[in-house]
């Protein structure tokens, strides 16, 4: 009898309201994000302002569709040159072995030792900031992390039956590593995916609410909820609705996730 | 045994040279000179070749690094571009409050993950279970600092049981600074624990299908006693190291809540540095937290190989 | 093997029994806390204690080599010159008693008053005094003066009665003002910079770079004592954690609060407004392209609506400048400039087609982001010169990093910020845009301007002179040397039981009338 996974559907629902919910802001946001508006200024969430204004009466609805975009195309760009890189390393380090992997391990290993957001100011505080250098720097920090675990399956995997005739019939390596091996390892790469999209968010939102992310005119969330701070009591309303869609999407792609994983199993 | 010790020991040397390097390359791969903070942009050839050799930047890197890491070990961390005065001057009294913050994380995630863990383990499938995935699963999902928001609202601008922003330094009161330090601990810790709590639960679900459990319960053992009995010891393993991995995003995690608290620790000191491109200070910080993080990883080690038998030959 | 799992059982039993009892005693000492004002009176029981909040880092302790007017505010408390501040922008005698000017304005001579004694004990001397004057003008250095107005010095003597007698090369009306330049015991140059001594009210106790600077009340101080006996300022550059200091009691009083935030603190503290006695501009580095052509910088004016600027950042409380001058200098503050530019999109985009830029151009905006009044103004700014084609980037940098690489460096394009003036003569706030001056961080060059300036430095006609340093002023108006907003509204915050703010015409900060009710 098959369990019905509870998490992958609500993580898959949540997950796809919150990604319309971001979209919907890339084409359509019911004020400029960056409209200020002296009128306007901390005014109550009303029909006009759903999530009301902040302190230079921009409309925080606005702000929170567009700053989760940003961060959304943030953290998919930091995953996608962590993925890439990660993938590679850990695909050859897993598959071949050898004093280069073992040298590549450790130093990815050090890496990993350090708190990655700390990392990530350093690499900021080096390169300056800016949000191209952000995407680097966190992309940079995401690689060792996808390697091993790229490297553990692979190295799972080939000494395996299927890799070994594969070899023995004149395969060529690279064949038979993207498209012999690669193929089986997607779940496990799936759920490291959605772990490595909440870090990302995370981080990013982190240092923008430390004030070393995106400039004071671009949206974000975590820039919103530093903002939102020195206004908490007499305007919740600021903080509160960026909080809550950090949440909800880092909760939904931790429950797919967490789905996938329970499927594996 | 001891050879084992010498070798974990031999290891963790290697791993600090490791990150001290990585810390000490970074900043001299840096484009310009510290010579032109120091002296201006109108300083003769002559002035910055003088300072350059009084600062030692006309040696080879390796030198510097090794010269660099003996002061660094005598507790000499450099001169802050800056304020013209040493780092350890800088950071001295503000190292306290961050690592505090860490430890008490840390307890906090102990205290609530264990009793927690067992108990969803103990009713598995029960309603407490399911109450506990809940919450556990949004825990999870709230950013630490998010919750440190959060905490300052409701404990301290609802219900008023401690000042936000009001923080009390060690020296006027040790029991309204860890009072204090409660909340932003607290912010650290919640989300950690409900990890931890989830990786217990599991790790105690995997031992109970184990076959000397099963033999336990053959001899007639009820669930709590196998649980508590042989179960618990097992289980702790994986919850160890998980919480060591953990240490680094614990002290990441304070140096953001610091923010939100108003804490005068290493992470206000850390982002104005890096604002200011004060060099010094912030690979002062670095290395300093990346040797914390690493000798924290060696006790977990050591206490992790106390704990399991199996390991000892290793 | 179990005695081990036991040994860890037990260590987590009491270190949760420890910390739950620690909770427990704290918890208990708060319940007698909760109310903040009781707090602070346990704290203060004294009375007399206040821990100021202040957004920016000291740059020296120094006090003739500080640059910021945000060091010389705090430093007030400290130093004195022969002459000091009075709160209504004029001077008063302070180390001197008494003091007179020769009818062709080239020698000013000073009478030192009695009892005047330095925070280390010793009285003042005749030779302390030359020491200092002498320092300023350079000739205790390589002769490049300290203070800029000391280069008009051409020689400080003590004369057969023991005054002090300042000989000009130029005559100057306005010298007087530049001798609250501090007076130091003599040969501490060197060690000003970590332990100042002056003769001021307070004297210096510590300073933490990032966080604290300390000063007591001197109990020797010639004039009327102070009634608090220790003032910390706090260097918080953070508002959130100003505001957060302010609720939590670790602040008693802020100054320069960001309107933006007034209503999170206006229930349980007093908020006195006044104005910051700047000129807060949209600073525009001449020097670079395409801002050297006036045209440019004239279509950047008539594009941009300072009362809506005024509006966001000061709730309409600030005051509109158009020049480098602020409405307390009334003697040469000139209203109708403030006006001159209004908004006119057309004219603008015309102007700036002409310029060769009909599309406009992109810029970057520095602002200092400790300081959420410029930074706000800059986000407004970027918005209204949108307008006509301007993409206007605000980049936030650090206090410390502005002053190095804005200030000094002129590395910038438009910078948003304020300028003060160090003492109160109009020379301080227009000079320094003469051609190759040192702190003509926007590198504005114009002949007539120069030529208006030191013409007016030198005049010993008083008439004449407001009549050209006006000229200078409608110069920098015209030219629009830079986009000139407003005099920042200020918000000084603070305890309710706290009183006696005395507000300045200068960027001056007097904690010694400052007491509990």
């Amino acid at each position: 009898m098959k369990k019905r996974n509870w998490y992958l559907t609500f993580g898959s629902v949540l997950t796809a309201c919150m990604l319309v919910f971001i979209a919907l802001g890339f084409f359509w946001t019911p004020y400029d994000p960056g409209a200020l508006s002296a009128r306007d200024k901390l005014a109550e969430p009303s029909l006009q302002h759903l999530f009301g204004c902040d302190q230079l009466g921009r409309d925080v609805f606005s702000r929170t569709l567009n700053g989760a975009g940003n961060t959304l195309i943030i953290a998919l760009a930091v995953l996608a040159v962590g993925f890439v890189f990660g993938l590679l390393i850990g695909a050859l380090c897993g598959y071949y072995g050898g004093a280069v992997d073992a040298t590549v391990m450790r130093v990815c290993d050090a890496i990993t030792a350090f708190p990655s957001i700390l990392l990530a100011m350093v690499v900021i505080a080096i390169i300056g900031p800016g949000t191209y250098n952000i995407i680097a720097a966190l992309g940079i920090l995401f690689i060792p992390s996808f390697a091993r675990l790229v490297r553990g399956e692979f190295i799972k995997y080939r000494s395996r039956d299927f890799v070994h005739s594969a070899r023995l019939a004149g395969v060529p390596a690279m064949r038979i590593i993207f498209v012999h091996i690669l193929p089986n390892t997607w779940p496990v790469l799936l759920s490291g995916l959605t772990i490595g999209f909440n870090n990302a968010v995370l981080s990013e939102a982190s240092m923008s609410f430390l004030g070393i992310g995106v400039g004071p005119a671009d949206a974000s969330l975590g820039r919103m909820l530093s903002e939102g701070q020195s206004s908490l009591f007499s305007a919740p309303w600021c903080t509160l609705f960026p909080a809550l869609v950090v949440i909800l999407l880092v909760l939904g792609v931790g429950m797919v996730g967490e789905g996938i994983r329970e499927r594996i199993r | 045994m001891l050879k084992t010790i010498c070798k974990r020991l031999g290891l963790l040397v290697l791993t600090l040279l490791l990150v001290t390097a990585l810390a000490f390359f970074a900043f001299s791969i840096i484009p310009g000179d510290p010579t032109d903070t120091i002296l201006g942009l109108e300083a003769t050839e002559q002035q910055v070749a003088a300072l350059r050799a009084e600062l030692g930047l006309d040696l080879p890197l390796p030198v510097r690094y090794f010269r660099w890491l003996g002061d660094f070990l005598r507790g000499d961390l450099g001169v802050s571009y800056n304020f013209d005065i040493p780092v350890t001057d800088l950071l001295a009294g503000r190292i306290a409050p961050t690592f505090t913050l860490t430890l008490m994380a840390a307890v906090l995630i102990v205290l609530f993950s264990i009793p927690l863990g067992l108990l969803a383990a103990r009713y598995e499938g029960g309603w407490i279970d399911r109450i506990l995935t809940v919450i556990n699963q949004i825990a999870m999902s709230v950013p630490n600092f998010v919750m440190g928001i959060s905490l300052v609202f409701l404990f301290g601008l609802v219900l008023h049981w401690f000042q936000p922003g009001g923080y009390v330094s060690p020296e006027s009161g040790l029991g309204s600074y860890l009072w204090f330090m409660l909340f932003p601990s607290l912010a650290v810790a919640l989300p950690k624990s409900a990890m931890t709590i989830k990786m217990l639960r599991g790790s105690v679900l995997t031992e109970l299908t184990a076959d000397y459990i099963r033999t336990a319960y053959s001899k007639g053992n009820s669930r709590a006693s196998a649980l508590w009995r042989h179960v618990l010891r097992n289980a702790m393993i994986p919850v160890v190291t998980f919480l060591a991995t953990t240490i680094a995003e614990l002290v990441a995690g304070s140096i953001v809540v610091e923010q939100v608290f108003a804490i005068p620790g290493l992470g206000q000191m850390l982002i104005s540095s890096i604002s200011n491109r004060d060099y010094p200070v912030v690979q002062a910080i670095i290395v300093l937290v990346a040797f914390v993080v690493v000798l924290c990883n060696f006790l977990a080690d050591a206490l992790y190989r106390v704990m399991d038998p199996r390991l000892k030959g290793r | 093997m179990p005695k081990v799992f036991k040994r860890v059982l037990l260590l987590l039993t009491v270190a949760s029994l420890l910390l739950i009892s620690l909770c427990g005693c704290a918890g208990d000492t708060d319940n007698g806390k909760k109310d903040p004002s009781s707090a602070q009176s346990d704290e203060l029981s004294d009375g007399s204690s206040v821990t100021v909040g202040i957004a920016q880092d000291l740059d020296s302790l120094d006090p003739h080599r500080a640059l910021n007017a945000g060091t010389s505010e705090v430093m007030f408390n400290i130093f004195e010159g022969l002459m000091k501040a009075s709160p209504d922008g004029g001077v008063i005698p302070a180390v001197a008693s008494d003091y007179e000017i020769s009818p062709d304005g080239k020698t000013y001579t000073f009478t030192l008053r009695e009892g005047v004694t330095f925070h280390n004990g010793n009285a003042v001397t005749l030779e302390d005094v030359l020491y200092s004057l002498k320092r300023c003008a350079g000739s205790e250095s390589d002769g490049t003066p300290l203070i800029a107005a000391f280069s008009n010095v051409a020689d400080i003597a003590a004369d057969d009665r023991g005054r002090v007698v300042i000989t000009l090369t130029e005559p100057s009306l306005e010298f007087l003002n530049a001798t609250t330049a501090a007076i130091i015991p003599q040969g501490t140059g060197d060690s000003q910079a970590t332990a100042p001594v002056g003769t001021g009210p307070f004297s210096f106790v510590s300073y933490m770079p990032q966080n604290s600077m300390e000063m007591v009340r001197y109990e020797g101080y010639w004039g009327t004592a102070p009634k608090l006996e220790k003032v910390t300022f706090k260097i918080i550059t953070d508002v959130n954690t100003l505001v957060m200091g302010l609720n939590g009691g670790t602040l008693d009083m802020v100054i320069h609060l960001p309107n933006t935030v007034a209503a999170e603190v206006q229930n349980n503290f007093t908020v006195l407004e006044d104005t910051m006695k700047l000129v807060q501009a949209l600073y525009i580095n001449n020097s670079v392209k395409p801002f050297d052509d006036v045209r440019v910088r004239q279509a950047m004016y008539y594009a941009i609506n300072v009362p809506e600027i005024i509006d966001f950042v000061c709730d309409g409380a600030g005051v509109p400048t158009g020049t480098s001058m602020y409405p307390a200098f009334t003697k040469y503050f000139v209203p109708e400039l403030a006006h001159k530019y209004q908004q006119d999109l057309t004219k603008a985009k015309k102007l700036l087609a002409d310029a060769g830029y009909p599309n406009g151009f992109e810029m970057t905006i520095t602002v200092p982001g400790n300081y959420e009044q410029h930074v706000d103004t800059g986000l407004v700014l970027s918005q209204q010169l949108a307008a006509i084609g301007i993409t206007a980037n605000v980049q936030e940098v650090a206090w410390e990093t502005w002053v190095s690489d804005v200030y000094k460096g002129s590395q910038f394009e438009g910078t948003v910020s304020g300028i003060a003036a160090s003492n109160m003569t109009a020379r301080e706030m227009l000079e320094r845009y003469t051609t190759g001056h040192s702190k003509n961080f926007i590198k504005f060059s114009n002949q007539e301007f120069d030529d208006v300036v030191s013409r007016a430095m030198t005049t010993m006609d008083m008439d004449e002179q407001v009549t050209l340093y006006k000229r200078a002023q409608e110069i920098l108006n015209e030219q629009a040397a830079s986009l000139w907003l407003q005099d920042l509204c200020d918000l000084v915050v603070m305890d309710p039981k706290l009183d006696g703010m005395t507000f300045y015409a200068t960027y001056v900060l007097d904690m010694s009338t400052i007491y509990y009710k």
